[in-house]
Parts: C-alpha cells; structure tokens; sequence
C-alpha cells in the first residue's frame, strides 16, 4: 500500500505546475537548504569547541539554551512547515483502511526539511561529544534530543489550526526571553535540569520518548476521528460580515477598488500575513539604528534600513499588484473597468501604508532626530519612486495567488522574474548612493534632501509610470488571464 | 447585435477547437448554443468577452470589435464560472462593487436584489458567508444576478441551468424569459440540457468540433431534431 502511496507522492512532485517551468528557482531554493544544513552541520561541529574555548561546559551550555531552540522551532515550524492534509480526499472511499491512511500522512512529515535539518546539529555534535569521552549516554542524550524535535513536528500538527495556542507560543517565547534578560525570572535555570537528566540518567530520555510517542498519537488519533469532508477535511469557514466602508463613496471609483482592497487585506490569510510581515520590518531597523552590527554602522546601511522600515508594506503588497486579484482577473477583464484608477486605488493603498509604518516608526526619535528623518526621507523615496518601480515589476509578475493560504508568502517563488529583478535594484541602491554622496561632500542632512528630493522628483514621473504599467497591462492581458488560470 | 466573421481559436499544440465563418446575432434575439463538452460553447463566449485571443476572424458586438476596442464592456454583462465572483466578499458587498463599476447606485442594486429575493431561496442575501464558503449552486445564483445589474444589452450565459436544482431551474427559466421579452436585449445562453435551451431560446446553434452544425430557430420540432441529432 505505502508503495502506491509513495508513486503518488513521486508524480505529483514531478508533476506540480511550478516544478518544470521555474526549475532556477528550485535550484536556488535548493542551494538554500544547502546552506542551512551546512550551517547546522558546521554549528553542530564546532559548537563545542568554542563554548569550551570561553570556558564553559558545552553540554551544560547548550542545555541552558534548549527550551529556547525548542519553542523557536515550533515558531519556526508553525509559519513554515505545509501540513499534509492534502490529497487526502480522492483516497477516503478507495479500499484502504483509514488508519493506513492517518500512519501514511503522519509519517510523511517524518522526513520532512524541518526535522532533517535538526539532525545536522545533533549529530556531529553528539559525535564530537563521543570523541570527547562523553560516553553512551550521549547517544541517549542525542536520542531525546531528536525525540523532543519530533514531538514538536507532531505538536505542531495538532495545534496547526488553532491560531491561539500559536500565539500563546510566540508570546511565551517573547515573554521568557524578555524575563531572562532582564534577570526576572530565568526558566532556563529549571529547564536545564530537565536537559541535563537526558544525558545524567540512564532513564530520563524516556520521558522524551514518551512524548513523542503521545504526540504521535495524540495526532493520529485527532485525525482519525475527523477524517471526514464535514469535520477534519472540511473547508474553515468564517462568518462572514458586510462591510459597506460608505465613507469611502467620495472618492468614486477609486473608493470602490480601495473598499475591495482593505477588504482584501483583512480577510484573507495569505494577505494578513503580509501585513504581519509590513510590521516586522517596521522594527528591521533596530538591527542598523543600535550600532550592534558593526557592517551596518555606516551612512549607506543607514538609508537602506531607512527604506525597509518605511517600505515593508509597500514592497511585499506592491510587489504582486495585480497578482492579488489573480482569481477573478476574468471578471475583471470583462467589467467596465478604467486601468488608471484600479492603478491609482493600488498606489493610494501603498501610500497609506507607508505613511502608517513611518508613524509607527516615530519610536525611532529614540536613536535621535537624524535617524527618524533618514526613515522620513526614505518614507518619500519610497511613496515618490519606489511604489512606481514596485509596481511596475508586479506588472511582469504572472503566477496567481492562492490567497486562501499562508504559506507561499515565505521562499516564495512567485517573486522571482528577471525583470522584476532589474527593476528592484535602483530601489534600493539609488537613494544609498544619493545619501552617500550628500553626507560625505556636503553634510548628513543635504544627504537626506537628496533622497527626498529625488523621491518628490519621482512624483514628476507618475502618470508617465503609470500609463506605462497600463500599457503593459493591456499588451499582457491574454497571457496574464492564461497563466492565472493555472492553478499551483 | 452581434456578427462573427471568419472566427478562429488554434492552440499551440495545432488543435483547432472554434471555427465560425459566418453567425449573426441580431439585436433582441435570445440565443440557445448547445453542444457536448469540447464543442466550443465557452471558447466562443470567452473570445466574445474578449479573455482569449482569436486566432483569425473577429467578432462585432454592436459594431464594436471586441478585441481592439473596449468600448463594448458598458452594455455587455457575463457570467462564465466561479473566477467571476470575488470570493472574500459577501454576496451584497460583490453586487454593490459590480453595481458601482456598472454606474448603479445603492438603492439600483437594492431594487433589484429584491425583485429576485425568490430566486436567491433565503440562501444568498444576509447569510453570513463570504462567496468562497458558498455551495457551488449559490454562487451560480449570485454569478447570475450579477450579471444583471445595470440593465445589460448582452447577457451571457455559461451552463446557467448546471449545479441548480429543479425548483431553481425553473425559476431561472422564467427570469431568462423575461430578459429576453425585451426587445432591446440580446441574451446568450449555453447548455448541456436540450429541453432547458429549447424553452428559454427563440433560437439555437448547435456546436460540434467548433463547428456550427445546426441553426434553428425555435418550433414545437426543434427539441425533436435536436435529440435525433445528438442521439447515440
């Protein structure tokens, strides 16, 4: 039976629509995996050597730190990790037995990327434990350890479609953390002990074991149960509330593509998760404010920060415009629609994000007025240049959106097209090299009128823009309504 | 209203799957297309909205040809499949949005929901659901008004009597009859179901291969050569 299902899952790698035509991009996601394991296996290897070069026991160390590698992976595994509820459905009334089914599917996530990748830490580093005389209760440690990854693999399974306890995870993880620094309260200090025991006793990695095997089963039997079209399988639907956004009437057409955006923003979960992503890249740039990366202390960093903290919104929705409309184009094509003002709709919406990211980010005063000012300058770079190259890339961007899941917003390949490449490079290398040259041959601040002079330059070039993206649209329409209707 | 000259679709693969020489729809008139799956039916009505590009031949909708001007969107309203509806909207905020691209205001849409509340059978209207939680059925019911806001010219209509069940069916009979007692509308309808076309339709084309293999208008025999036709 598991042969059949194997072949299956063969074809339909093999046979995915994304997998012929963007082979490129497969092998750079490929050589990204590469990297990761590579990273993991050289952590894994040299990890002990230098905690013992600073002076402390490595085992005792990594096992202060393990509740936090523990949560974080399930953080990690929750945005990330597909579940693999699919495909189910056309195998539910063969001649199979529903537990074949469940074990199948469970075990199929076994060998998936995020426990494999794990195993390239522990394993050299269980063997250098080994080879330094650790004994055979390393390879009990190793074993919880591996056990403890699994169950979290399993954990997440259950909890995948409770939002809830994901947040409840992600604030735990934020709130033991903040304790910790600030000397609170250190669960590490108990958490320790509980790591240490895998390796101290003969029996404590049981209790791992254990979990594993009730996660395990906790998931098996969770899906066993709900293994219908009307439970487990079925379609989650919300309730659903009319919103008539009747202030927006004023604005005309424009107000009526704008109310189908916001709309678009709020009940959608691929969309929220860009809207997620806008606002960690509000606190991007805490990384080159803080002076803490010496390679970023420096103007040219600064401006790039400057455009990211503004920009986060603008990049990731901008950037698919009109990929996100990708599942009814046809209705559109077929509406008496004006190109100009479903543009503009899109470009106002860019604007109001960029203008309510650049006020979140007024905690930047914090770093001095120069700071806020360079986000201020990148904010009009960003409104006055960038929202028109953004979108003029998304005009060549032709694979539709799924907007039901959120799990293509990550190592997406729907971002990658040559063109859109070319036209993303000024965004960010001409308002560096403009402050660049402002702050060394006249002052810091001549430098941030030079980005946002450019950026009110920009506005110069709006209608040009746009009726170059309409132009675009209409030359592509064939090609666009086809590949929309391709479905990933 | 409607004139088809030389009209071809070839695909890549050298397939030819619509030929038309020559078909003309005049204005008012309420036109059945049938045919089995392949026939063409949907790749005519997507070259007439202008999705798919013609591969020779051109199609005029009120004189307006369709693939170099957009001038006939105004009085041309469609409904083809589920990628014409707007899933994360409930069915009153996607009739508003069409209606307000349409040049109808709040209180237009309004009218006109109310005149079809029957047809919508409770379902539809204030169901707390967002169009993509609806049953393939209701999104059909809500595609087809939808496609009647704004007082159309041209109605067209893909497989509207498909995924409806009996009471519905005949409740769309009766609005599509209505539409077509305008002398001033021109609706097209396509079907898999021979008795459904020949009740709605004054007149009715029968695709085979993409090509055109009967035209008839409407007589108490049609329905009967129209079986001898497509018997087995």
């Amino acid at each position: 039976m598991f042969k059949h299902f194997i072949r299956l899952e063969w074809k339909s790698f093999t046979r995915s629509a994304s997998f012929g035509t963007n082979l490129a991009l497969k092998i750079i996601m490929g050589l990204g995996a590469l990297y990761f394991m590579a990273c993991f296996a050289i952590l894994g290897t040299a990890v002990f050597f230098i905690l013992e070069d600073e002076g402390l026991e490595p085992l005792a160390a990594i096992n202060k730190f393990m509740i936090y590698y523990i949560l974080f992976d399930l953080v990690i595994r929750y945005f990330l990790q597909k579940m693999p509820v699919t495909n189910i459905k056309p195998l539910l009334i063969l001649p199979i037995n529903r537990s074949t089914i469940v074990h199948y599917t469970l075990g199929k996530t076994t060998i998936s990327f995020f426990n494999i990748l794990h195993a390239f830490f522990f394993v050299p580093f269980t063997v250098v434990l080994l080879y330094k005389g650790y004994g055979y209760q390393a390879i009990l440690w190793h074993l919880a350890m591996m056990a403890l990854i699994y169950t979290n693999n399993f954990l997440n399974i259950l909890v995948n479609s409770k939002n809830t306890v994901f947040y409840i995870a992600l604030a735990l993880l934020a709130a033991l953390g903040a304790s910790q620094y600030y000397n609170v309260f250190d669960i590490t200090t108990y958490s320790k002990v509980f790591f240490q025991n895998m390796y101290d006793t003969n029996y404590w990695f049981l209790i791992a074991v254990l979990l594993v095997v009730g996660t395990y089963y906790s998931a098996y039997n969770y899906f066993k149960n709900r293994l219908n079209l009307d439970d487990g399988l079925a379609k989650k639907s919300e309730v659903a509330q009319t919103e008539n956004f009747t202030w927006l009437d004023q604005f005309g057409t424009l107000g009526t593509f704008l109310k189908n955006d916001i709309r678009l923003l709020k009940r959608n979960k691929r969309s929220r998760t860009t809207l997620i992503m806008s606002f960690i890249f509000i606190f991007y740039g805490l990384l080159f404010f803080t002076q803490s990366i010496e390679a970023y202390d420096n103007p040219w960093m600064k401006v790039f920060a400057g455009i990211f903290v503004s920009g986060g919104f603008l990049f990731t929705f901008g950037q698919f415009v009109p990929s996100w409309d990708s599942a009814y184009y046809q209705l559109m094509m077929s509406q008496n629609i004006q190109y100009r003002e479903y543009i503009s709709s899109k470009w106002w919406l860019m604007v109001i994000g960029t203008v309510i990211s650049t006020l979140i980010a007024s905690f930047y005063l914090y770093f001095g007025l120069h700071t806020y000012l360079i986000i201020v300058a990148g904010a009009i770079f960003n409104i006055g240049v960038n929202s028109h190259l953004v979108m003029l890339g998304g005009a060549f961007v032709k694979t539709p959106i799924d907007l039901t899941t959120s799990k293509q917003a990550f190592g997406d390949k729907q971002a990658f097209n040559m063109k859109t490449m070319l036209i993303s490079l000024p965004k960010m290398l001409v308002p560096m090299g403009l402050y660049t040259v402002g702050y060394y041959l006249i002052s810091p601040n001549a430098g941030l009128i030079l980005v946002a002079a450019a950026g009110v330059l920009g506005f110069a070039f709006r209608n040009y823009v746009f009726d170059k993206i309409e132009k675009i649209y209409k030359s592509e329409k064939y090609a666009t309504i086809a590949a929309y209707k391709q479905k990933n | 209203m409607i004139q088809v000259t030389n009209l071809s679709k070839t695909y890549t693969n050298g397939v030819r799957v619509l030929n038309i020489e020559h078909l003309e729809i005049p204005k008012g008139q309420s036109f059945g297309l049938v045919g089995n799956n392949g026939a063409g039916k949907t790749t005519f009505f997507s070259l007439l909205l202008d999705l798919i590009q013609p591969s020779s031949g051109h199609i005029l909708n009120n004189t307006i040809q369709v693939n170099t001007s957009e001038a006939w969107k105004p009085f041309t309203a469609a409904f083809i499949d589920e990628s014409f509806l707007i899933g994360y909207l409930t069915a009153e905020e996607y009739f508003y949005f069409i209606g307000d691209l349409r040049g109808q205001n709040k209180a237009d849409v309004d009218a006109l929901l109310a005149k079809h509340e029957e047809f919508f059978n409770g379902e539809i209207l204030n169901s707390k659901k967002y169009l993509r939680d609806l049953s393939k059925g209701n999104m059909k019911k809500v595609g087809i008004i939808a496609a009647l806001i704004g007082d159309p010219e041209v109605v067209i209509l893909d497989e509207p009597f498909a995924n409806l069940d009996p009471t519905t069916v005949n409740r769309l009979k009766k609005i599509i009859k209505e539409l077509a007692d305008d002398s001033n509308r021109t609706v097209l309808v396509s079907s898999h179901d021979l008795v459904h076309t020949v009740e709605v339709c004054n007149r009715i084309v029968a695709l085979h291969l993409g090509e055109v293999v009967k035209d008839i208008q409407t007589s108490p025999e049609t329905l009967k050569e129209l079986e001898a036709f497509f018997a087995v």
